[in-house]
């Protein structure tokens, strides 16, 4: 376990990078880890995502899948691919300050 | 995007319900992974891609050496086989794709269709082998939507230039 610093707060983070404290995470952390994915600017929408997986996860820090994301908030596939390019749930985790997803769909 | 984006095509060559899952199993990961997918279907593959073959995927009892009757929910009958000869009667065909159906809904998989639909909304590139689709005469409207051509053996390869393959 490691600790690192974003947006002037230092947290703890896994090998893979992924916040493993929920409880550590603020909205400036989300903002800052999104510019590290590439997302510059977190719209509405981004942030409904957001939300809801910090929701979802409850204290545990459990991310949910892609499919449950889907499927519980009513966005489309399509959509998230779009509002996270490139891996949506893993990259929505990150930003949420939650684990890796698990499950595999 | 970088061209340095690993890339992963799918060979689908089974027309089985158990065979058509690994391609939407590991395709599905590999786009949560940022990873590009290409999907090519051939041969009895295609059933996963037509209209009216797609949901209706079966899987036969017959000749399969690893279904035990344990997966029928008998106990402790790990190493006890379906004898072929029960696996040959009318309606076990049927009886063993519903018992995987089941066991897939209650894992929250979806059916073929509806996962397949998943995966192109998710990016990945779908295309029919041009030889079976001729062989099997075949038109591009059989096809679901998110099937984006047909395309010989030569364009798959020009297409999945430094893709990782996987033949299923």
């Amino acid at each position: 376990m490691t600790t690192k610093t974003i947006a002037g707060k230092t947290v703890q983070v896994n090998d893979e990078g992924f916040m493993t404290n929920p409880s550590e995470w603020t909205r400036e952390i989300a903002t800052a880890i999104a510019k590290e994915e590439g997302l510059a600017d977190l719209s509405a929408s981004h942030w409904k995502v957001i939300d809801f997986c910090r929701g979802d996860a409850g204290g545990n820090g459990k991310s949910p899948t892609l499919r449950r994301i889907t499927t519980v908030t009513g966005l489309s596939t399509k959509e998230m691919f779009a509002l996270f390019p490139k891996g949506p749930a893993k990259k929505v985790a990150r930003i949420s300050g939650l684990g890796k997803p698990e499950g595999c769909v | 995007m970088s061209d340095d984006t690993r890339k992963v095509a799918f060979i689908c060559s089974k027309g089985d319900l158990d065979m058509a899952y690994p391609a939407l199993v590991m395709g599905w990961a590999a786009l949560g992974n940022g990873i590009d997918v290409t999907i090519f279907f051939t041969f009895w593959g295609m059933d996963m891609i037509r209209k009216t073959r797609q949901d209706h995927l079966q899987i036969a009892p017959v000749a399969n050496t690893a279904m035990k009757l344990s997966m029928m929910g008998v106990k402790g009958m790990d190493n006890a086989g379906i004898p072929n000869l029960l696996g040959a009667l009318p309606g076990m065909t049927a009886f063993a794709t519903k018992l995987m159906k089941d066991k897939m809904a209650e894992l929250g998989v979806p059916p073929v269709g509806e996962y397949l639909q998943m995966l192109v909304d998710g990016g990945a590139k779908l295309y029919a082998c041009k030889m079976s689709v001729d062989m099997m005469g075949l038109k591009k409207e059989d096809f679901v939507d998110g099937v984006i051509d047909i395309v010989t053996a030569g364009d798959f390869m020009d297409m999945t230039d430094g893709a990782q393959i996987i033949f299923i």
